[in-house]
């Protein structure tokens, strides 16, 4: 028996105490969504990691394809302007 | 080889042993399926579930040992009794069976414990509230998870049922000790040390009929059968458990990590 081919797949998403956001953390199988959770719970926060989860079903994740990489990404190489680095804080700014 | 320990017989320090014994031979048994399960999410989460269970042994075998005044730590209350003088519950020793029967178990056991926790963080003995207010929310995860499991085994696959209406067959007739109340009891709970079983009895069914409508189980009559292992007289099974549990420490006496 494969549960491998049964069970669909899920996304894990830990959001650790600290943390502000949700950050992906690995896959793993479930029966149904409840399942999903209670299994994330085990296997992704049992070293205190997380105090929220979150679990998608991966097949409903659209993802960009690799082949558009270059099409997609490559262009934003030479453009720094877009980077608020040109731009000279006033003293008054400690931090930003 | 060591010699066994002479346990002080006390109302209050077997009252706690019966919790702490039956956590600590239920994790035992849970531990059994470690590299086993059917699937690799659910081998990790039986074993939480067994190392939360001897967390709340050991806290309750160290508070035994200083109630019982004669020296005895976790360890050696853990490893070096003898059979009598050990008084979890029958169904925690029962062999762990198929996965259908190793989470109606988890389910009975964990309701009991989870309303016997939510007591026992009124307990008149501070150290005693204080293990129930930690071990209180393991339990309540414990009950979810094999709850929602049991509800999707029996309203699964005809096999799932099969097997889950098999293990509820074999089960039920241990339950009813978990709800008899005794001399044990009865100075506990005037010295105000927690509840006497029967308090737990009426609770315990509503829930568990909850779980089992949802799951469309129905509850077995009654049986007059009544196990007696918090008298300290255990099934057959009970000695092979402690062969296996003991043999380090008789072997090797005082061995540590």
């Amino acid at each position: 028996m494969s549960t491998q081919n049964e069970w669909p797949l899920w996304e894990v998403f830990v959001r650790s105490k600290a943390g502000l956001d949700h950050k992906h953390c690995g896959s793993l199988h479930a029966a149904d969504a409840k399942l999903a959770i209670q299994m994330a719970r085990d296997v992704y926060t049992r070293r205190q990691e997380g105090v929220s989860l979150w679990v998608v079903r991966s097949d409903q994740i659209v993802a960009s394809d690799p082949v558009d990489k270059a099409m997609y990404f490559d262009p934003m190489e030479d453009k720094v302007y877009r980077h608020p680095t040109f731009y000279e804080l006033p003293k008054s700014v400690d931090h930003m | 080889m060591t010699a066994s320990i002479q346990l002080q017989h006390k109302p209050e320090v077997q009252y706690l042993l019966r919790i702490g014994d039956t956590a600590l031979i239920h994790a035992q048994r849970l531990g059994e399926w470690c590299g086993h399960a059917p699937v690799l999410e659910e081998d990790i989460a039986l074993a939480n579930v067994a190392l939360d269970l001897i967390g709340q042994s050991r806290a309750l075998l160290t508070h035994a040992g200083v109630l019982e005044g004669a020296g005895h730590d976790e360890d050696q209350l853990a490893f070096l009794r003898d059979e009598r003088d050990y008084f979890n519950a029958t169904i925690a020793e029962l062999p762990r069976g198929d996965f259908a029967f190793t989470l109606l178990r988890n389910l009975f056991l964990a309701t009991w414990s989870r309303l016997l926790w939510e007591r026992l963080q009124d307990s008149g003995d501070a150290e005693l509230a204080a293990i129930a207010g930690k071990a209180v929310k393991e339990a309540r995860y414990h009950q979810q998870h094999a709850a929602d499991w049991v509800v999707r085994l029996a309203d699964g696959t005809p096999e799932s049922r099969r097997r889950t209406e098999a293990a509820l067959a074999t089960l039920w007739r241990y339950t009813p000790e978990l709800f008899e109340s005794d001399a044990v009891d009865a100075a506990a709970h005037a010295a105000g040390l927690g509840p006497q079983r029967t308090e737990l009895r009426e609770p315990w069914l509503a829930e568990i009929g909850a779980v089992f409508d949802e799951a469309g189980l129905a509850v077995p009559a009654d049986s007059a059968f009544r196990s007696t292992g918090t008298q300290g007289v255990h099934s057959e099974h009970m000695g092979y458990i402690l062969a296996e549990m003991q043999h380090l420490q008789r072997a090797y006496p005082g061995g540590v990590w």
